[in-house]
């Protein structure tokens, strides 16, 4: 066995000792996720209510799918959550622990009071959101809004105003995630590279631009793909911010898998839920490779 | 792992035990939403129920509202969930059409018996000759109002409105403003998400001389001159007459509760939240009448036995049933949860008739109806979406109500083509 | 010397003051909100729709009720029981796979990489009931190990990791394999400790995310004894009526725990790494 291995190159022996490493892990992401995934692909081809047998029906959901307005609707939704969600939560994030990274007095209260948000109860927040909200004289944002000069805004009570006002919340509170992140990527830096920098008379901003925004490419990397999936995925922030957690009014806030679980859990449509949640997977693949391959590239 | 040694023991035990023994005892299961007072009242039914059937152990399971149909959904396929179920009797369609729940035996439920005793109500659980599930207790609307509010605006707050066009003019008079003319105090609350919907169905539609649904429940009939009318006078609450906007406060219920509004419409389960609100004084009234014609809805949760259940635990899921329907139950679940009897002969006593707070709505039962959902939740969508319509996007009632109407005679065709 | 970071004297230049400044007032209105929940947790049932910041009675009223429903300190136990065997579960295998896919040069790497991060790419709404069946087949409904076993090994943390490990210069670990020591001893001796900072950040995220876990909890429990915090808070939102005191109570208590994890580990996510022995 010793010679065996010991006549093995190095190439090999790294990927012997690979594969024996991510064994466990990937027998357990094989049977907890991706088979139930592959299971979920099965039955976005049947006709199935939970209780009578799954009839197959080819690909009979897509067909639907692309017919349902609703579902277009939830899809635009949920594109406008990535699209405005994720550029304004990162670079918010940034700001907040690049500076926060050269704050030393009460730093580590400060940082706390970012994180805070992140470790509430969704519920719990929504309905201190939603009291935010109401109008004059009970809403703050309002009060403000009539202070400053502006009109009333309805916001949650307007089908062009709440996805904002349903973002807003999610935003602040993934936002403690993202600093604390980008800290740990700040503090990965080495000191050395500072201090070459400084010897060598270079300004801050050429310091951010040339050597720590680079050496954070694998921290940027994984916020944006991570919350670019968070954003996708919105679900609890928009369930426990509108009238009975349908994503209203008018379905102005539904996104997908607010949709998908209506679907499956208040219709019972498994298969037309199966379906849509094929379709988010393919999105989300999608979305992440390209991200993966732009990084890369640069 | 801890519980795989558990079975294993469990299984080897139950592999030994005496046959005799093992065939005395039989356990099931009964689930229901989690809510205080519902779980103390069931618990107490079960200890009565298991004195009286030493052979029967019943596990009470509960679980959060907003989730038991995710729960349900979750545990069915997979073979596992209750054999008594608690059930909302709009949801009842859909788990009869599922196979989910049995009829009740006709020895045992006979149906004559049942609308000789139940509230006509309890009609809607009838199908194919059968009944399908039976309540403990059934809820009625009624009219809250702020004494407080009242006295102060000189109105006489022993003498709430009795007439719709009479609670109009005294909500404007409770009506307050802060000097930018924002909303302080409702007069009357509108809150869709909570009563509304059955208030609008079954009691204003018919005020204004229409119907909800066709006879045989099978037609939409509200769109209509009726219809129309009675969502405009829904609408003009907040609209025309300015007595609160939608959305005032949050919850409608928290309007009323923060003393922050004169007139409430809404359930008797609302009685037990305003009662536990220090300095609010408040009363109740039956529901305005219009044109001469009073009507209220009901509504209840009915208790079913699931279809897997079979032999000796359908027996005994049978026999817990009727406990759950019993006089004795009913006296309880009124005392404990405050919910009203679903027998006229346990309900309609003098005490329950002239009791302050639950009078009203004891005697709004008299004349209540029950609409025959096919889908609950999706019937109360529709009914938002089409205020959401009128009141956001500003369209015409008549329009709004077309396509409410549209929306739901599609659920309606569905339902009855499967 | 890292920006910022200029000695006493620097703290006090107007720069630094503007920074301090704007930094914490951003905090305080990220607050808010929470200082909002705090103050209506202390408000008493007739109380809790008067919308002042500042409680005018205040009271500890919920805090005892909720205390009282003898069951919440088991919730609160099986919460923190799950939630720490969780994190450790997940800091071990989650930091093991994201080494090995950042360092390893192997055949299959990339299609194994993506394949763990597609994990996080289905809601786990989908999940659930797949999972019903294998914890049913398996006997795992109600327990522990049920509540648990979907989030031992995390797609995110993987992820993670990886990302972290690009800091860790090869010249390192090449040197370990000069050194004779096993592969196994390289990460655990050479590589794990210069990613503390990521490590405690994933520490922080696995509790918080077990911790908060709601629909699976719910749904593989059946009795009261084995619920989870948010899953007994449920409970609070009625069919008609939410008890907003009791919810914000809960949730206060509830934050408790995950905000202690996070002051015990965030000062290792900022204390930096220091790599002696290489160039920088």
């Amino acid at each position: 066995m010793r010679d065996w291995y010991g006549s093995r190159s190095v190439g090999q022996k790294q990927a012997l000792w690979a594969w024996i490493f991510l064994a466990l892990p990937l027998f357990f992401f094989i049977a907890i996720r991706l088979a139930p995934t592959g299971y979920t692909g099965y039955v976005s081809l049947t006709e199935w209510n939970l209780l009578r047998p799954k009839r197959f029906v080819g690909f009979d959901n897509y067909a639907r799918l692309w017919r349902d307005p609703v579902f277009w609707q939830v899809l635009g939704n949920t594109f406008k959550y990535l699209l405005i969600g994720t550029p304004i939560s990162l670079l918010l994030s940034f700001l907040v622990a690049y500076y926060l990274d050269q704050v030393r007095f009460l730093q580590g209260l400060i940082r706390a009071l970012y994180f805070i948000p992140f470790l509430t109860t969704a519920a719990a927040m929504a309905w201190v959101w939603r009291w935010f909200y109401q109008p004059v004289p009970i809403g703050i944002f309002n009060l403000i809004l009539v202070d400053l000069g502006f009109a009333q805004q309805p916001f949650l009570r307007s089908t062009s105003q709440a996805l904002g006002a349903v973002l807003a919340p999610a935003i602040w509170a993934g936002l403690g995630f993202q600093v604390v992140v980008f800290l740990a990527g700040l503090r990965a830096i080495p000191d050395t590279y500072y201090e070459a920098a400084r010897i060598d008379g270079v300004g801050r901003w050429t310091i951010l631009r040339e050597i720590t925004l680079p050496l954070l490419r694998p921290t940027i990397l994984f916020l944006v793909v991570v919350s670019s999936i968070g954003f996708l995925r919105i679900f609890d922030k928009v369930y426990n911010m509108t009238v009975d957690g349908k994503g209203g009014p008018l379905n102005s806030t539904r996104p997908l898998v607010l949709n998908i679980y209506e679907l499956a859990f208040v219709d019972y449509r498994m298969g037309y839920a199966a379906a849509q949640t094929m379709v988010l997977f393919a999105i989300l693949l999608f979305v992440t490779l390209i991200q993966l391959r732009a990084m890369r590239a640069r | 792992m801890k519980s795989f040694l558990g079975a294993v023991v469990a299984i080897a035990l139950w592999a030994t035990a005496p046959l005799a023994a093992r065939a005395q005892t039989v356990e099931i299961e009964y689930w229901q939403y989690f809510f205080k007072e519902r779980v103390q009242a069931v618990d107490a039914l079960i200890k009565s129920f298991e004195a009286a059937n030493p052979g029967i152990r019943v596990k009470h399971t509960h679980f959060p509202y907003a989730q038991y149909q995710t729960k349900v959904a979750a545990a069915v396929p997979a073979g596992e969930g209750p054999d008594v179920v608690q059930l909302y009797y709009g949801w009842l369609e859909e788990y009869r059409k599922a196979n989910l729940i049995a009829p009740l035996p006709k020895d045992q439920f006979d149906p004559a018996t049942i609308e000789k005793e139940f509230f006509p109500i309890v009609k809607a659980m009838k199908a194919d000759g059968a009944y399908w599930g039976l309540p403990t207790a059934v809820r009625s609307l009624a009219l809250f109002y702020n004494r407080k509010l009242m006295s102060e605006a000189g109105l006489d707050p022993t003498k709430p409105p009795t007439t719709l066009d009479a609670l109009i003019a005294q909500a404007g008079k409770l009506v307050k403003r802060d000097a930018g003319g924002n909303l302080l105090t409702a007069g009357l609350t509108v809150g869709p998400i909570s009563q509304d919907h059955h208030w609008w169905r079954e009691v204003l539609v018919r005020q204004f001389g229409g119907q909800p649904f066709s006879d045989d429940n099978r037609k939409i009939a509200y769109d209509a001159p009726a219809g129309i009318a009675a969502m405009q006078f829904y609408h003009d609450i907040a609209g025309r007459n300015r007595l609160t906007t939608f959305g005032f406060m949050d919850e409608s219920h928290a309007a009323f509760r923060a003393g922050r509004a004169g007139f409430h419409i809404d359930g008797s389960f609302r009685i037990g939240t305003f009662q536990v609100v220090r300095n609010l004084d408040w009363g109740v009234a039956e529901l305005p009448a219009h044109q001469g014609v009073q009507s209220n809805f009901a509504s209840y949760w009915v208790n079913g036995v699931s279809s897997k259940t079979q032999g000796a635990k359908r027996e005994a899921a049978m026999k817990f049933l009727r406990h759950l329907v019993s006089d004795e139950a009913m006296q309880l679940w009124l005392k404990t949860v405050g919910e009203l009897p679903a027998k006229p002969s346990v309900a309609l006593t003098d005490a329950n008739r002239n009791d302050p707070v639950y009078g009203p709505f004891i005697m709004g039962l008299a004349y209540s109806r029950t609409t025959e959902f096919v889908n609950e939740v999706k019937q109360r969508q529709i009914f938002l979406d089409m205020i959401d319509r009128i009141d956001i996007k500003k369209m015409p009632v008549q329009e709004a109500i077309r396509i409410a109407a549209q929306e739901e005679q599609a659920l309606l065709d569905e339902f009855f083509r499967r | 010397m890292r920006p910022g970071a200029q000695g006493f004297r620097a703290v006090w230049d107007p720069r630094s003051v503007a920074i301090w400044t704007c930094v914490a007032l951003g905090g305080i209105v990220m607050i808010m909100p929470f200082a909002f929940m705090i103050s209506t947790s202390l408000k008493g049932s007739d109380a809790i729709y008067e919308l002042g910041l500042i409680p005018r009675a205040p009271t500890l009223e919920n805090y005892a009720l909720l205390f009282s429903e003898g069951r919440f300190l088991r919730w609160f136990a099986n919460s923190l029981a799950i939630s720490t065997a969780s994190t450790a579960s997940v800091l071990f295998f989650d930091s093991l796979a994201g080494y090995v896919l950042c360092k390893y040069r192997f055949r299959g790497r990339e299609i194994v990489f993506v394949a763990i991060l597609s994990t996080l790419m289905i809601p786990t709404e989908m999940l659930v009931i797949p999972w019903y069946v294998m914890s049913k087949t398996m006997g795992w409904l109600d327990t522990y190990w049920g509540i648990a076993f979907p989030g031992l090994i995390t797609g995110f943390g993987v992820f993670l990791m990886k990302q972290f490990f690009e800091s860790v210069p090869d010249a390192l670990i090449d040197a370990g394999r000069i050194d004779g020591l096993s592969e196994f001893r390289i990460f655990w001796e050479i590589a794990l400790p210069l990613v503390t900072p990521a490590l405690s950040a994933l520490a922080i995220f696995t509790f918080l995310g077990s911790w908060t876990a709601f629909l699976w909890p719910l749904i593989v429990t059946n009795s009261a004894a084995n619920f989870t915090v948010p899953v007994g808070l449920a409970a609070f939102a009625g069919e008609f009526a939410t008890e907003w005191n009791m919810i914000m109570t809960g949730a206060a208590v509830a934050t408790l725990p995950v905000l202690a994890v996070f002051v015990l580990l965030q000062k290792y996510i900022i204390r930096g790494v220091i790599l002696s022995g290489v160039k920088g």
